[in-house]
Parts: C-alpha cells; structure tokens; sequence
C-alpha cells in the first residue's frame, strides 16, 4: 500500500508532465518593471526520443476547431432519391472518396469530410482549415464533374450531340497546362490505355468533323479533329481562366461524383474572428478561475487552499488530455471545460461541508476521512447522472437520430471529460493532499499545543 | 438549527407555479426569437475599407433578391448582416456591393448560410436527446434510491428548470433578442443534467437518513435540505463565477450561450430542495393516505 506522501509525490510528477504537455510549444514572455525589461520566448521542446529503430515523436498541438482558427463547414445534400437502398450506400461511400480526393487535391491540410444521415436524408459534411474563398471550394467540391466525348449528329443537324462510350471513368490523368499558341491555360488528359484506344477509334472516324467534350452535359470545347490520334492524350482547352482549368483537372484526376449534391449549409469563419474569441475565453477564463480560487479560500480556509491546488491540478491534467487524445477544441467546447472547472470543485465542498458537520464528533484526521467516505455516495450518483446526459450530448458511437457533428457535440465532449477528470482530482488528489499537509499541520498544531 | 422547510412548501409551488405561468404566457405571446440553426437564412460579418452608415447598405439591397433583414454595426468598421438565405450566386453579389459602398478592401470575418431543412431535424434530434438523456436518468435515480418516487421526482424538478428556461429566452427574446439556436439547445441538455446533479445531493442525504436514523418524512426533508443548503449555494456560486466572466468577457458568440447556463443553474439549484423534495413529502403523504384508506 502506498502511503499518502507516496501518492503525492506521484500526483505531484504526474502534473509536471501534464504541465510539460500543457504548455504551449513557444510561450512569450513580455515584461517591464521600471528599467528592468524582459522579453523572451519560452520554447518548450517537443518529444523526439529514439530507441534503437523505434523512433517516438510528438509535438503536443492543442487542436483547434474551425470556428477558433478560422475555415469552413460545408454541408452537401446528396440527390439519392433515383438510388435503390443498397446502390445508395455505395453510392454515398464513393462520394465521400471522391470529394475527399477532390479537397486533397485542393491542397487543403487536415481537410475532414464525413457522411451523415438523417430521415432519409444524406449528406456529406466537409470541414475546411483555413479556407476563407469558399466559392472556389464549393466549386470543386459540389460539381458533378461528368466528363464525356461526344459525336456530333448529323450532317443536317449538327447540333445533336451524340454521347460516346469514352467518358472520365477512361482517364489515367489531368492536369493543367498551356496552349503553345495562345498562352492560355488548357487541361491535358492521358488517356488509360483502354481509353486511348477508345480515342484513336472515335477520332479516326470523325476525321474534319468537331469532337465535344461534355461536361455535366455542358460542351466545354469543340476541337475538330485533323487526324486520327493515337498518343493516348488530349487536350481540352475551353475560355478557362487558370483557376477554372485547376479546378476542372482536379475534379477530373479525382474522377466524376456519383449523385449529385447540392450546398445547404455553410459556415466560415474567418482567423482573425477566431483568434478574438481564443483570447477572450482565455480572459474569461482565468478571471473566473481567479474568482472560484479566492471564494474557496475566504469560505474554507487551509482547506480550501488545498482544493484550489487539486484545481489547478485539474485544469493542468485537462488541458494535458486535451492534446493527448485529441479533442478539437471549440468554442462552445471551451464553455464546456470552464463549466467543469466550476463543477470540478464540487466534489470538495461537499466533502468539507460534510467534514464541519464531523468535526464536531470526531478528531481533526478522523472527521477528514469520514467525511470522504461519506461523501462518496452522493458525489458518486451525481457525476453519474450528468455523465449520462454529456454522453447522450457527444453520441461517441455516432447514432445518426442524435447529434452527429457541431457545437453540442465539442461541449458535451470537454463536460464529460471534465467531469471524469474531476472525480479523479476532487477525490484522490485533494485526499491525499489533504492527509499529507493538514494532517502533518494538524499535529504539529497539537504538538505546539503540548508544549 | 433545523429550519422547517417543509411548512412553507405552498410558497415554494406558487413561485415556481407563478414563473412557469409567465414563461409558459411568453412562448405562446411572442414564440422563440429563433436563430440561424432553426429558422434558416444566412449571417454574416464583414470589416470594410471605410466606415458605412447601416442605412446605406439596407437601401442598396432594396429591390434586389437579397431580402436583408438587419444590419448592425459591431465593432470598428465592422458590420453583421441577417438575411434570407443566399446561394453563391448572390454571396458574389452582396461582396460586390459591399465594396461598392465600404471600398475595395473587404474582409470577411464570418459566413454562415443555412438551408431551410435544417432546422427540424435539429429540433428531432433535441428531443430525442432529451427523451434518452431523462428515461437514463429516471432509471438510474430509481436504481439507486429503490424507489420510483425519487426518480419521478428528480425528473419533474428537471422539467421544471426545463420550463424555466424554456420560458425565460421566450421572455429575453421579445425584449433583449435572445435567439434560441444550437447552444440554446445544448445549455437546455446541460441544465437537464445539473438539475438531476443537484437533486442527488440532497436526495442522498434523504436516502442515509433512511437507513440510519428514519423519522417522518417531513422531518427527514427538513434535515436533508438544512444540511445541504450551504454545500448548494457554494457549488452553485463557483459555476456561476465562471459562467459571469464568460457573460461579461467571452465574448458575443456565447454570450447569450452563457446566459442560459446561468439560468438554468439557478433554478436547478432552487429546484433541488424547493421542488424535488416538497414533491416527494407530498407523494409520501399521498401514499399513506392510500395506505390509511385501505
């Protein structure tokens, strides 16, 4: 069994590796007092340890939302009503894969597309970081991207575009280039070999006639073709402007979306928005820490001393398991782990509470630990219950009725894991402080007191 | 010193009774200010190069398909616009015109568009988070004070603070503009759970009382809720400390997030010995009566 000391000695060095992993990896700091002026950045070093072929690296980054850092939450709705029931789950998984490619080709970092289904109702939801210029992004994302090569009808009619069975599904790649002539940008495509010969057979038959190519049924070019062209490629070259010619060889590289999808919802926020919010929840934040420590200590003395330590303790261990999990962190996810810091305490008041009521029948230590066991019950059933509602809020096993995405889900997720955390502080932590520094005072008190 | 708290339990019903009433009197009046998540449309917030009266850019939509409802200024050439929802098509021309009156250099700070499916579907699945979050609840107050009187209990205290704040942002929304949106909801889901949190509290020390020392019902309340009482108000003042730093300095995205918050500790906190425990002296007295009858 360990002793009390033990076990404050271990709590101790687990918050100084939880402070290790807290801290941000540079933190300024800025000060002048009189002529004395500091200014320095504390740089925390991040965790590069090798051991033998096993390397370990990690950087500790407090992952932020998109609301904190700035980008957008795009929801599509896909057209699934033609679908039969099982076409529609391939159907769904397959346009999650090539709009993933499409925001990948993008060149977004860290781009989240997910599927969601609600009533018969399914959509793709895709969260950008750092994307401002939604536009060009619902672009690539919501079209449909259907490439086709078409003969033209008759000779009476030449109008009547006539679909051939060479399509995007027959590409290997595009990609954007320039017209030797013009200078203007062009999309070259290479053909897969199926493809290309496909293309040599379609052009050698429609040798000085024109050759559409089809784009959600749209015509984007028209080349006449001079000569049957066996090299495998070709060029689509339309009145694009660079990004429209990027766009469309990213749509083509990705392939073709298969239903289509149309834009319902649509949340950006800009950096700067959320680097205002980051600071004034910090504000908020500390303030109200300061306040919460200050009333524990006017209200319950020594003891409450203790439990603001246990506090700290708690926010330091929190914001460790922030980084170690991760949890993305958002704004209402931040309300939800100041929440907790004003719940986490709780568990303390109801143990000294219970404890002025003992210390009247029972010696100082005694009263300490009977007041703990007592408290138990009720501090055990209460968390419980609200541990039950934060996990109906964070639906961790993705039920499609509940909540699957957005601000309830990043609050539920820092409640619940506040909670959690601050049964194991409010309990183990502030106990064996408690044992170890009012118990030794206490006898010192009664030593004093003999002499 | 033990209060008897249980003779002026009329009181207690008649406040609560008297602020569901009003609350109840506000929805059917005036109806929830609903946000952007429930009624659709789209927000928005831009910084212009130079600073625009709100008016101008209200006529410059006039006869247009962009139906604005509201400009208003919020902070340094800063602007926050409602309007009926937007494709891209017309977001091209709002930016347009935006520059027209504010200068080239237009910064977008926040977009939110949503379609108008959205927002019953999120009222679905509030309420079958609700109905989960209270049947799990009800289960385990009954599971562990082997008696459904408990549970019953803590869940009508529950819907009590539900009503309370249900009531009060019907209330805020006709007079200061409290929208009803995805965080109202989930401050709704918090409440429900504190509520139950506290009501355990005193019900716990109820349930010891049983085992230990029983003693009428009444007497068994009186004691419970005398000894809880500062335990109560002191759990509660450190969550409302920090839910007023986040109303006064967090910032308007969750002010009013905050708000609600607050409210429904305040009346989970009163519910837990003003409603919780009258309601169960009166169920114990109703079943003896029962009980005398027979």
């Amino acid at each position: 069994m360990l002793t009390p000391l033990r076990k404050v000695i271990i709590i101790f060095l687990l918050t100084l590796l939880a402070g290790y992993i807290s801290l941000p990896h540079e933190t300024p700091f800025k000060f002048s007092f009189g002529k004395f002026n500091v200014d320095k950045k504390i740089v925390r070093p991040d965790l590069n340890l090798s051991l033998g072929s096993y390397k370990f690296e990690k950087k500790f980054d407090l992952i932020l939302g998109l609301d904190l850092k700035g980008g957008s939450h795009l929801v599509f709705e896909a057209d699934t009503t033609k679908l039969s029931e099982a076409d529609k789950k391939t159907a769904l998984q397959s346009l999650r894969n090539v709009i993933e490619r499409r925001v990948n080709l993008y060149g977004i970092s860290e781009p989240n597309v997910q599927t969601s289904a609600f009533e018969g109702k399914d959509r793709v939801v895709v969260e950008l970081p750092g994307v401002k210029d939604t536009k060009q992004a619902i672009g690539i994302i919501g079209q449909t991207a259907q490439l086709m090569f078409a003969e033209v009808g008759t000779e009476e009619d030449p109008s009547f575009f006539n679909p051939t069975d060479l399509t995007g599904a027959d590409l290997k790649s595009a990609k954007v280039s320039f017209d030797n002539n013009t200078g203007k940008p062009v999309v070259q495509i290479e053909f897969s070999d199926e493809g290309g010969k496909k293309f040599a057979e379609l052009t050698k038959r429609n040798v000085g006639k024109p050759l559409p190519i089809l784009l959600d049924n749209y015509p984007v070019s028209q080349p006449t073709v001079q000569e049957e062209i066996t090299g495998g490629s070709a060029i689509i070259s339309g009145e694009f402007t660079l990004e429209q010619a990027r766009s469309l060889s990213i749509q083509l590289n990705a392939g073709a979306l298969p239903v289509a999808v149309r834009l319902v919802e649509e949340r950006s926020v800009g950096a700067t928005l959320g680097a205002e919010s980051v600071a004034k929840s910090i504000k908020a934040g500390l303030i109200g820490l300061l306040m919460v420590l200050t009333f524990m200590i006017i209200v319950y003395g020594r003891l409450g001393l203790i439990a603001d330590f246990a506090l700290v303790i708690f926010a330091v261990l929190t914001m460790a398991l922030y980084k170690l999990i991760p949890v993305v962190l958002t704004l209402p996810g931040i309300a939800g782990f100041l929440l907790s810091v004003g719940m986490a305490v709780d568990s303390n008041i109801l143990i000294f509470e219970r404890f002025k009521e003992e210390r009247a029948k029972r010696k100082f230590a005694d009263a300490l630990e009977v007041s703990f066991g007592r408290a138990w019950d009720s501090i055990r059933d209460a968390n419980i219950a609200t541990l039950v509602t934060a996990f109906v809020l964070a639906n961790p096993l993705d039920f499609d009725f509940l909540h699957t995405s957005g601000p309830v889900r990043g609050f539920a997720i820092t409640l619940s894991l506040g909670i959690a955390i601050s049964l194991f502080t409010g309990i183990v932590v502030s106990r064996n402080l408690l044992r170890v520094f009012i118990k030794e005072s206490a006898k010192g008190i009664a030593q004093r007191a003999k002499e | 010193m033990l209060m008897d708290w249980m003779r002026r339990k009329n009181i207690y019903f008649i406040l609560s009774g008297t602020l569901i009433v009003i609350g109840i009197f506000s929805l059917v009046k005036w109806g929830f200010n609903l946000g952007l998540d429930f009624k659709g449309g789209t927000i928005a917030e831009y910084q212009t190069e130079k600073d625009v009266v709100t008016d101008e850019i209200i006529k410059r939509f006039e006869n247009t398909d962009i139906k604005v409802s509201s400009v208003q200024k919020t902070g340094d050439k800063k602007y926050f616009l409602q309007m009926d929802p937007l494709n891209e098509e017309q977001k091209d021309k709002l930016r347009n015109s935006l520059k027209e009156v504010g200068g080239e250099n237009l910064n977008e700070l926040r977009y939110e568009t949503v379609g108008p499916a959205i927002g019953p579907e999120l009222i679905k699945k509030t309420i079958y988070a609700a109905i989960i979050a209270s049947v799990a609840i009800l289960l385990w107050v009954a599971y562990q004070f082997k008696s459904i009187v408990f549970g019953a209990s803590a869940i009508l205290a529950m819907f009590h603070d539900t009503f309370i704040l249900i009531g009060s942002f019907a209330f805020l929304g006709h007079f200061m503009g409290a929208e009803v949106d995805f965080l109202f909801v989930t401050a709704l889901l918090t409440t429900l759970s504190f509520s139950v949190h506290d009501t355990i509290v005193v019900y716990d020390r109820v349930r010891e009382m049983r085992t230990k020392t029983g003693g009428s019902m009444t007497e068994m309340a009186n004691r419970a809720i005398t000894e809880t009482m500062v335990r109560s108000l002191n759990n509660s003042f450190t969550i409302l400390f920090m839910l007023i730093a986040l109303i006064l300095l967090g910032g308007e995205t969750i002010r009013w997030f905050a708000v609600a918050l607050f409210i429904g500790t305040v009346s989970g906190t009163y519910s837990s010995p003003f409603v919780a425990v009258p309601l169960l002296v009166i169920w114990d007295g109703f079943s003896k009566k029962l009980k005398a009858r027979k």
